[in-house]
This record gives structure tokens, sequence and C-alpha cells, in this order.
């Protein structure tokens, strides 16, 4: 058998292997680590379980900015057990995300780096308490409606990860929707701080499903796969329709003037994102897209003893054992 | 017979795609291949799976019953990390 054979049967091998895989998917079965699978399928997971694994870590931050301010006690322990459950969202990702075969140190390097993303959400800042409740209420409201679709994604441990981080996180949604009820049950400004918050967390909520589906670049393949189960611009509309209610309910208002009701599509209407805003937020120019990193790093360059001194008591307690 | 080599294994076994492996009982074997072979044998009879797992027993570390409440404390004096906590409006209740 010469090479061009050879390639030949290998590409051949390879055609049926993933007509196989394509056929799984179709099927509505899951696909399992062991599993053969595309390098592309494979590739695409790590980076869309990373991103999402990194925004669960990256979102602690303008939370854990609010845990020594709330105003008062059950208020803070709320928060941070909120934010205890991101992080251990975090992990369930990064768990999934390693069993495609990449390390945690390539992952964490990844986000240090820029090479990976986070939701760009969380490069906007928690200026007042009320966005406790704004990020509660949009932002993890938000990130329920696609994970909610993500629990049927096609790669198994993803989709697990998926069903038990949505347990968790109606808790993370309510307690935000009852922080800024209870400002709007307050007084003037309390009201005011409520608005405020619900501004500027509107439309960056929005920009949380991504680009159009028309724009999306990883879009077409990742449906095909089964990756994504509904479109960028289909969930975000779930997502305006379910708000408008919510906000009608405690007299906020959400800032857009295109914002209606359309009879004819049972949805409603409503204005077109800043893609401007959008795409230069995930070009590093955020508000806070620097500092959110630098913290990371300088965390995790914090750990470094932990990790240190883990290491040295194994490799005594090896030593011993051997001994 | 003298099972002074066999070793025990636990198994599990993941009943269809998309399933987490579940624990199903366990066997004596040589080894983990031998383990593999068995533990078909005797837990697959009747399609319960498409998956197996083995491990040696000696290999799991478990945690006490008795050891509840200081080891994984369920936390029921903080009833604020339950979604049902918070008393919404009727009409969004459904969040």
């Amino acid at each position: 058998m010469n090479m061009s054979t050879m390639n030949l049967n290998r590409s051949q091998d390879e055609a049926e292997l993933e007509a196989e895989f394509q056929r799984r998917i179709d099927n509505e079965e899951k696909i399992e680590p062991k599993d053969w699978m595309p390098e592309a399928y494979r590739k695409n997971l790590i980076r869309q379980i990373s991103q999402h694994a990194h925004s669960e870590v990256i979102g602690m931050q303008p939370e854990g900015n609010w845990i020594t301010r709330a105003p008062s006690l059950h208020r803070k322990a709320v928060l941070l057990a909120k934010v205890q459950d991101e992080a251990g969202h975090g992990l369930y990702l990064y768990s999934a995300a390693e069993t495609l075969g990449i390390s945690r140190e390539e992952l964490i390097d990844a986000l240090h780096t820029g090479a990976a993303k986070y939701a760009s959400i969380f490069n906007y800042p928690s200026l007042s308490w009320a966005d406790m409740g704004a990020i509660g209420w949009l932002v993890d409201g938000a990130a329920i409606v696609n994970q909610v679709s993500l629990q049927r994604t096609s790669y198994g441990p993803y989709a697990r990860g998926m069903v038990r981080i949505c347990k968790e996180e109606s808790f993370h949604q309510r307690q935000g929707y009852h922080i800024l009820m209870t400002l709007m049950e307050g007084d003037e400004r309390q009201r005011k701080m409520a608005q405020d918050a619900v501004n500027r967390f509107w439309w960056p909520s929005l920009m949380m499903f991504g680009p159009h589906d028309s724009d999306s670049e990883h879009s077409g393949q990742s449906m095909t796969w089964k990756i994504k189960r509904q479109s960028n611009d289909e969930l975000r509309q779930k997502f305006v329709d379910q708000s408008v209610e919510q906000a009608e309910a405690i007299g906020l208002t959400l800032p857009d003037p295109d914002l209606r009701w359309n009879e004819e599509r049972g949805h409603y209407d409503f204005g077109e994102i800043d893609w401007d805003e959008f795409y230069s937020v995930i070009a590093g120019n955020g508000h806070c897209n620097r500092d959110r990193v630098a913290h990371h790093r300088r965390a995790h360059d914090e750990g470094a003893w932990v990790r240190e001194a883990l290491d040295a008591y194994e490799n005594k307690r090896a030593a011993a054992r051997t001994a | 017979m003298s099972q002074s080599n066999m070793k025990l294994y636990e198994v599990f076994i993941r009943g269809r795609r998309g399933l987490d492996h579940k624990h199903v009982g366990s066997l004596h074997a040589e080894d983990s291949e031998q383990a593999l072979e068995y533990a078909r044998d005797v837990y697959t009879r009747r399609g319960e799976g498409i998956s197996i797992w083995v491990v040696n027993s000696s290999d799991i570390c478990a945690s006490q019953e008795s050891d509840c409440e200081s080891f994984y404390d369920p936390l029921d004096d903080k009833p604020y990390r339950h979604a049902t906590h918070y008393q919404l409006p009727e009409k969004v209740n459904n969040m």
C-alpha cells in the first residue's frame, strides 16, 4: 500500500466516523468524552465552555464589590452565598471543559492572555447597591434563558453541568428582583437608584446573547452540531418578552422607546442594540476589562503559595510512604 | 477456590447517552480488564447500559453519614439560598 492510498483510507475512515457522529447528534443522542468527535467540534466546545466558565468566575467581581457594603446583614449573607455559587458554577464548567483534553492551567492562561473571552457584561462597573438587583434580575436572568436552552446541548458533560447550574440559578434571579422590588417600594431616591441601575444594565444584558444570527461567526456550525440549540436572536427575544412584564410589575421602565407589543408576531418589538459598543467592549475597551483580568491574575499569583504548599505536602507524604 | 489475588471492584453503568454513570454493585476480579468483562457478564445481561466503569473499591474515598453535620451541613439555617425564600408578586412568580 503506498502513501496516497493510506491517506485516502484514513480520510475515508474519518468521513465514516464523522457521518456516524452526525447521525448520533441528529438522533438527539449525547456525545460523551470518549467518543470520536471532529477536531473542530472539540475546539468549538472548549471555546464555548471555557468562555462560560470564565464568565462565572469573572462575574464574581462586580458583585464582590458590594459584599462589604450591603445594606443589611441579611443582604450581605445572600450576596455571599450567590458569589459562592458562581465560583462553584465555574468549577463545574472548567471540569466539563477538561473532559475534552485541555488542562486547567491552559484554560486560566488563555483567560490571562486574552485568548479566551468571558461575557462582556462583566466589563461594566457596579456603581450602586441597586446594581446588585439589576445584575441578579437581568444578567442572571439572561444567563438562565441561555442555560435552560443549553441543558439540551449535544455534549453530555456540558448538558449535565447545565442541569446542575440551572437548579441553583433561580435563587440568583429572584434575589436580584427582590432587591429592586424593595427599592421600588422605598422613597424617591431609592426608586431613582433602581431605575438608574436598570437603565445601565438593560442594553448590555441584551448584548449577552451575542451578535445577530446573520453576523454570528460560530452559530451555523454550532446549530448543526447542536452545541447551541436556539439562535442568539431567538433567545434574546425570549428574554425581552419575559422581562417586560417583570419590569411593569414593580413600576420599572425599560430604557427603549421602540419597545412595544407586536400583535402579529406575538412578541415585543425592540430597538437596535448599539453594536459599536458591543464590539468595542469585546475588543477590550469597556470600563473594566483591564481591571477584571488584572484582578484575576493577581488573585491567581497570590494563591501560588497554596498550590506550592499542597505540592510540597504531597511530596512529603509520598516520601514517607516509600521510606 | 482461593481469592487471594482477587480485588474488589465497584461497578458503574451509564444507562444511555446523556446520563451519569450510576453505581450498580461490585464484584471480585484479578485486574481491571477482567473486572470489565465480569461486569459485562453480570450487570448488563438485559441491555442495562452502554458504558461501564470499574473502580478498585479501595480507591474510593467515602464520607460517612454520621459525619454529615460537621462535614457537609446542608445549611438549613440559610433558607435564602433557595428560590422559594423570595416572595414575589403573583404575576411574575414563575421567575
